[in-house]
């Protein structure tokens, strides 16, 4: 059984490598038990797009309209 | 309809700061960063009769931005001081989080974000994420956003870095706990509710 400091580690990692079948299926099973850790995990999945939009310069213009300077 | 940011001046002000904005975000090094707004700029006009209108013209001066600061990155022989990167944020935060037995702590343990497709919405949200890449350590944050803006696989990394690709997993780790902690603070606690 995964502790949660365990599964932060793989749900951080699940976005720079895939997991094996044992890390898979333990980190899944995991989450079906863990509130805490299912929101964790999908904080790192908002995180991982929220900073893809940033990197395309795909976000709300705030200041179109007014002048401030760099 | 928005005005062209090549034409225009005052859009091209203010497309021009948020290539900077992001730039150094990358490099932590702003005379480096200026050197590679400019550079991409002068691609962007020279190709402008190339862009077809299918994204913002915005999106696609910023993907020409991605493949400039790649280029740099990888024509620098220390890009990343390694043992700076392995080392920094190393005793932090990241333990206090946790029991000895690996459980999250009382007032760690995560709560629900409210929200975060209003968020995204909200041009605020998106000051307070540039100021939390901007609270990560120097060579975390160069590692984490060669992952995260310029998408390089973590062997790609650890090719132009020298790192080795568990170093990587640990340091983009680290990174994400970092992020994740100072957008709970600045952004979604503020209106959190528990249930």
């Amino acid at each position: 059984m995964l502790s949660c400091k365990q599964v932060t580690r793989l749900a951080s990692e699940r976005l720079d490598r895939p997991l094996n079948l044992r890390e898979r299926l333990s980190f899944r099973m995991h989450l079906m038990m863990c509130a805490a850790c299912s929101r964790f995990d999908g904080q790192m999945q908002f995180m991982r797009s929220a900073l893809s939009r940033f990197s395309r310069g795909d976000t709300p213009d705030a200041d179109a309209r007014d002048d401030r300077q760099a | 309809m928005t005005p062209d940011p090549l034409t225009d001046p005052a859009a091209l002000t203010r497309l021009r700061r948020d290539m900077l904005r992001f730039a150094e975000l990358q490099l932590r090094d702003r005379a480096l960063a200026e050197d590679v707004v400019q550079d991409a700029l002068i691609k962007a006009m020279d190709k402008r009769d190339s862009f077809e209108g299918r994204a913002s013209i915005k999106t696609w001066v910023f993907s020409i931005l991605r493949n400039t600061l790649l280029n740099t990155i990888r024509s620098r022989a220390r890009f990343v001081d390694v043992s700076a990167a392995e080392s920094e944020g190393e005793q932090t935060a990241l333990d206090a989080l946790f029991d000895t037995n690996g459980r999250w702590m009382d007032d760690a343990r995560p709560d629900v974000w409210l929200a975060p497709d209003q968020a995204a919405e909200n041009s605020a949200f998106w000051e307070v994420l540039e100021v939390c890449l901007n609270d990560l350590p120097e060579n975390t944050a160069r590692v984490f956003t060669m992952r995260e803006f310029l998408g390089l696989a973590t062997d790609e990394i650890g090719e132009t870095t020298g790192m080795s690709v568990s170093n990587i997993h640990v340091v983009l780790h680290r990174a994400r706990m970092g992020l994740r902690e100072c957008l709970r603070q600045r952004w979604f606690e503020t209106e959190a509710v528990t249930c």
